[in-house]
């Protein structure tokens, strides 16, 4: 039997062949036979999650809540030391500075990826903005994001921190950051499904035990991860009781 | 829960005694000192069924003064404000257990130093096999129009 692996699409590119070396790693642990399946768009992703085709899944807080929830998938490890926040940036000539500053028809350029979304229009309630008096023009990458902001046609782009940081030097000396989400407490989890959970104990003993070997640590490099740590499902029901008092 | 001390206080107080729900009562002192809210800040807390504090994220210790340890095992009503009316919170457990939907409100929570901070508080149940566990409460900053419409309604309630 092969099983199916898939990574929220916000994932940075520059770690794409990190998720193609970690899989081959997990391949080895576990002598199953596992096929990774990465998407760019979080639409196309969500159909195929929502028809089952996933047995693991290293899935952004959001797609977290549903797969738990409502697809009995189980959180086994999360990202030591790190947690997902969003930044709202203009352009580096931009004359707003400060988030009150923001206007009513705010031109907002966001991608699809939805906690990343929902942090930053939270960042906007200062200013008294939403969705109804705000317009969003969705793109698919941040690299797009970013060139709308450069050439005028966005006032503000909606980013995750991580990835706005990995743009190019050339790029962010163009841009400059308004403001940034410090919640601390969410984060991307990895995920295992029915079909996998007779492997858990050991999965997630392996994923626990890669800091402490070079090869393990150098393949956590290729992922920016320093180690994996231990996630029980009450930390995750904590992250989605927190993910709903978010949503409006 | 033990009176507020004059030592921790920043500035000129006034004093006042809180009777809360639970027929407990405590001396409050309160300055006019607003910390605002940062932006892209989240302040997260968790209770038991029983209101008692079971976690603080760093957000809250900063913008309530107190140290973690102060904080947990406390009740929530730790940070009631003298100023936020008894009506303000009279939905709170309604809409929490007997409809089992979320509460918000605007909320001006009193600091350890006798300050206070504006909020948009947002409230849930942690339901774990059918059974409330706890309240998960998250607050985010509102906007000057907002607190300002709210500081008049509460006024007249």
């Amino acid at each position: 039997m092969t099983y199916n692996f898939t990574v929220s699409p916000d994932f940075n590119p520059s770690y794409l062949s990190g998720w193609f070396i970690f899989n081959t790693w997990l391949q080895r642990q576990t002598g199953e036979a596992i096929h990774l399946d990465l998407y760019d768009d979080f639409d196309l992703q969500r159909q195929a999650i929502a028809e089952d085709k996933f047995d693991l899944i290293y899935a952004n807080p959001y797609d977290a809540s549903v797969l738990v929830r409502e697809k009995d998938f189980v959180p086994i490890a999360c990202p030591a030391g790190k947690s997902d926040e969003a930044v709202i940036v203009v352009a580096a000539d931009s004359d707003i500075n400060t988030v009150e500053d923001l206007p009513v028809g705010l031109r907002i350029a966001a991608t699809k990826d939805p906690d990343v979304n929902m942090m930053c229009m939270i960042m906007l309630e200062p200013a008294d903005l939403d969705r109804n008096n705000t317009t969003t023009q969705h793109r698919d990458t941040y690299v797009l994001l970013a060139k709308d902001l450069i050439r005028g046609e966005a006032d503000v782009g909606f980013f995750l921190e991580e990835t706005y940081n990995k743009l190019s030097r050339i790029v962010k000396s163009q841009l400059k950051p308004l403001v940034q989400s410090q919640i601390q407490v969410i984060n991307h989890v990895l995920l295992l499904g029915p079909a996998l959970q007779h492997r858990q104990s050991e999965i997630q003993q392996a994923l626990l035990d890669m800091a402490t070997t070079p090869v393990g640590q150098s393949l956590l490099e290729s992922l920016s991860f320093t180690a994996w740590a231990k996630v029980e499902p009450e930390d995750t029901e904590f992250m989605i009781d927190l993910m709903d008092t978010l949503e409006t | 829960m033990d009176d507020m001390q004059h030592i921790d206080i920043v500035g000129d107080y006034s004093e006042v005694v809180m009777q809360y729900f639970d027929g407990s009562r405590r001396r409050v002192l309160v300055t006019n000192n607003e910390t605002p809210m940062p932006d892209g800040r989240l302040i997260v807390s968790r209770t038991d069924p029983e209101g008692i504090i079971t976690h603080v994220n760093d957000s809250f210790v900063d913008m309530s003064g107190f140290n973690r340890d102060e904080l947990i095992g406390q009740p929530h009503y730790i940070l009631r404000h003298p100023d936020m009316p008894a009506i303000a919170f009279k939905g709170l457990w309604q809409t929490l257990l007997e409809e089992g939907k979320k509460w918000h409100g605007y909320v001006k929570n009193l600091r350890k130093d006798g300050g206070f901070y504006w909020v948009y508080a947002t409230v849930i149940a942690n339901v774990r096999n059918n059974q409330v566990v706890g309240f998960t409460s998250v607050r985010r900053k509102p906007s000057r129009r907002k607190v300002e419409e709210a500081e008049a309604l509460y006024k007249i309630l």
